[in-house]
């Protein structure tokens, strides 16, 4: 079998690509290893990529060079991709640290540096939650990983400055396979702002992997900002787990790229936690973003709430699975779930499919889709008070995703996002 | 202000207005009542500028220009206000936000400075309290989880805050209880003047007891068959709309 595979496009695409150096369990490596060896890149055939297409993706004939963009500074990356000027801000390129283009002051009672840096103790768990049985992208991170993000906070630490990623992605035919570890001790809170950018990139891939372990009582928020450009690529797994009463929250925006694939895996494994999703995305040209949730209540009296929403239009494609699970003896979880979308136009297209699987018999949980175009009459309304058609349907769509806007707690994220939708599809808020 | 001649209008193929004749002069208050399927809808929305209506002849002059070539967020700049039969929910979309951009959007296309936002909260509190409209109503949603007073309140304000020069009110009482009807009425009749005209189109005759018209038409098949003074609309509430279509069908 290995010997057929041995042509494999996984093959072929990762020949190229330097062994990861950090200290990962052995174990998890030659696991790693064997599944790249024995499988190829999935396809539509596969019920987790049904509506995804990796064409593209795997056609990228990968060239092994680090290069790194010129005439870059401080000052530069700050003013272009910072969403806070407040706090520590670590700079990425194609998944390696630049300590050059980061700064602010490290916040106190936390360790935060590259993960290369980290000693084999730090990372004991690395790699350990992470699924590679059929997980190609995550085998491809787990064999090749170049660097990424150490954050430990200490108990009982809250951080009040959002701690900010920034992950810039350059050259062409590049790919950046980062891993980032986050962990938090009990009774701890952090804010984490990820934004990923491009920078003269062409056809390069962003292909990272949060590992995420929030123990008893600590409060997390993540905000995601996904803009690279109208030919990149991103695949992106966060794997999460949550012990008893601890508090997670992502918001996952994505607002560029022409094939985003999200995947956000919550194992809710105490009782009495709280689990917010919201997402974002809005698409136009050819643009192909799928969200593929996932959250497992495990525990008894836990709630989660996800909503997202997406606005298509030309020929992009978006794509919502959002499954929950409650396990047999998890009782009282209450499960909310809704996935909204506005179509712009008659080629843009939906796929959208939520799904609960309930083995508890007490449980509140619900979910629903809906699919469909703007209310014409609606904008025949605003126009009949003298506003412009054009405006009227960007009142009406910035009204629709408003209603996630709001629910992201930092201001520099909020208006962060409104500019960038603004600049880049001209909707004003 | 407003002359409508010999205006002809159909929907799918159907036609529904045959031939309507009507002028409006600024100060003036018109009716326009009739039986139900007459036609009076259809006029405000013909002359509001929906586009499933087609006119297959004649002309709307409104104030030297060709109405019926603009359209309907110019109509509304050059200052035609439809107060909608059914106003529409506009979930996410506030009140406040919503008029603002009407506001703007009306004065750049005269040429006129945006309006600044003191001058527009002091508006906004001047022409809530004309309808009585709770101010917290004015930030919400527009008409969203509006009762049906709310929601004809929420048109006559917004009629107020963009001062038209023609009104037309489409059955802006229908489902008012008395008292909301008294309120809506004393909003269209403090904003009257001799520079404005309003046309209230009308199934009952209990709203013209409070705004009083100039002039009262009837619209029946698609035509104005008689036009006279308000008395006509005591006329018509006593002794229903038979013995007009007695009258054109006898011609």
């Amino acid at each position: 079998m290995n010997d057929i595979l041995q042509d494999s496009k996984l093959s072929a695409f990762v020949e190229k690509l330097s062994k990861t150096l950090l200290p990962l369990d052995q174990k998890i490596t030659r696991k790693a290893q064997e599944v790249i060896e024995s499988m190829d890149f999935p396809t539509t055939r596969n019920e987790a990529w049904k509506y995804t297409r990796l064409g593209k993706i795997t056609g990228i004939k990968l060239e092994n060079k680090i290069e790194r963009v010129g005439n870059l500074s401080r000052e530069k990356i700050n003013s272009l991709f910072q969403v806070s000027k407040n706090g520590l801000t670590f700079v990425y390129e194609n998944g390696l640290f630049r300590s050059d283009l980061s700064s602010g002051e490290f916040p106190k009672g936390a360790t935060i540096k590259p993960l290369t840096g980290c000693s084999k103790e730090e990372l004991k768990t690395l790699g350990t939650n992470i699924k590679l049985e059929n997980e190609v992208f995550n085998a491809i991170n787990t064999l090749f990983a170049v660097d990424g993000m150490f954050i430990s906070v200490d108990k009982n630490v809250v951080i009040t400055e959002p701690i900010q990623f920034i992950h810039l992605l350059s050259g062409s035919n590049t790919i950046a396979n980062t891993r980032n570890y986050i962990q938090l001790a009990p009774f701890s809170k952090a804010e984490i702002i990820q934004s990923y950018y491009s920078l003269e990139a062409e056809k390069a891939f962003t292909n990272i992997i949060n590992e995420i372990n929030i123990a008893e009582n600590a409060m997390l928020t993540i905000n995601k900002l996904q803009c690279e450009t109208e030919n990149s690529f991103h695949i992106s797994t966060d794997q999460v787990t949550q012990e008893k009463d601890s508090n997670f929250s992502i918001n996952t925006i994505t607002l560029n790229g022409t094939l985003v694939r999200n995947n956000l895996n919550i194992e809710v494994n105490g009782t009495n936690c709280e689990t917010h999703l919201n997402g974002i995305y809005l698409l136009k040209e050819n643009q192909h973003v799928d969200n593929h949730t996932i959250v497992d209540h495990k525990a008894p009296h836990c709630e989660s709430h996800e909503l997202y929403k997406g606005v298509i239009d030309d020929k992009a494609t978006a794509v919502f699975n959002g499954k929950v699970f409650v396990r047999k003896d998890s009782q009282k979880i209450n499960a909310f779930q809704s996935n909204a979308n506005v179509l712009l136009s008659d080629d843009a297209t939906v796929n959208s499919k939520p799904e609960l699987e309930i083995y508890a018999d007490d449980v509140k949980c619900s979910h629903g889709s809906t699919t469909g175009q703007l209310n014409e009459e609606a904008v025949f309304y605003l126009r009949a008070r003298g506003i412009s058609e054009k405006s009227a349907r960007h009142l009406m769509v910035s009204a629709f995703i408003e209603d996630v806007i709001t629910k992201i707690e930092n201001e520099d994220v909020k208006n962060f996002t409104h500019s960038i939708i603004k600049e880049r599809f001209g909707w004003e808020f | 202000m407003i002359k409508i001649s010999n205006l002809h209008a159909s929907i799918d193929g159907k036609e529904i207005l045959k031939g309507l004749n009507l002028e409006v002069k600024a100060g003036e208050i018109h009716a326009i009542m009739g039986p139900n399927g007459a036609g009076k809808s259809t006029l405000a929305s013909v002359l509001a500028g929906r586009e499933e209506y087609e006119v297959t002849q004649g002309t709307v002059d409104f104030d030297g220009k060709d109405l019926l070539d603009l359209s309907t967020e110019d109509r509304a700049r050059e200052g035609l206000f439809l107060a909608f039969q059914y106003p529409i929910e506009i979930p996410g979309v506030s009140n406040i936000n919503f008029l603002r951009t009407s506001l703007n959007e009306i004065r750049e296309y005269r040429g006129e400075e945006q309006i600044s936002a003191k001058d527009f909260l002091a508006k906004v509190k001047d022409k809530s309290a004309l309808v009585e409209l709770d101010s917290k109503l004015a930030s919400r949603s527009v008409n969203e989880g509006f009762s049906g007073g709310e929601k004809k309140r929420n048109e006559i304000f917004q009629m107020a805050m963009l001062e038209p020069k023609l009104a037309i009110l489409d059955e802006t009482d229908s489902g008012l209880d008395i008292d909301a009807l008294r309120i809506v009425a004393s909003g269209v009749n403090k904003l009257k003047s001799d520079k404005n005209a309003t046309i209230v189109i009308t199934h009952y005759q209990r709203l013209l007891d409070y705004i009083i018209p100039d002039f009262v038409h009837v619209l029946y098949d698609g035509r104005i068959v008689k036009s006279g003074p308000k008395e006509l609309a005591l006329e018509l509430e006593e002794k229903g709309y038979d013995w007009i279509k007695a009258e054109v069908e006898a011609h």
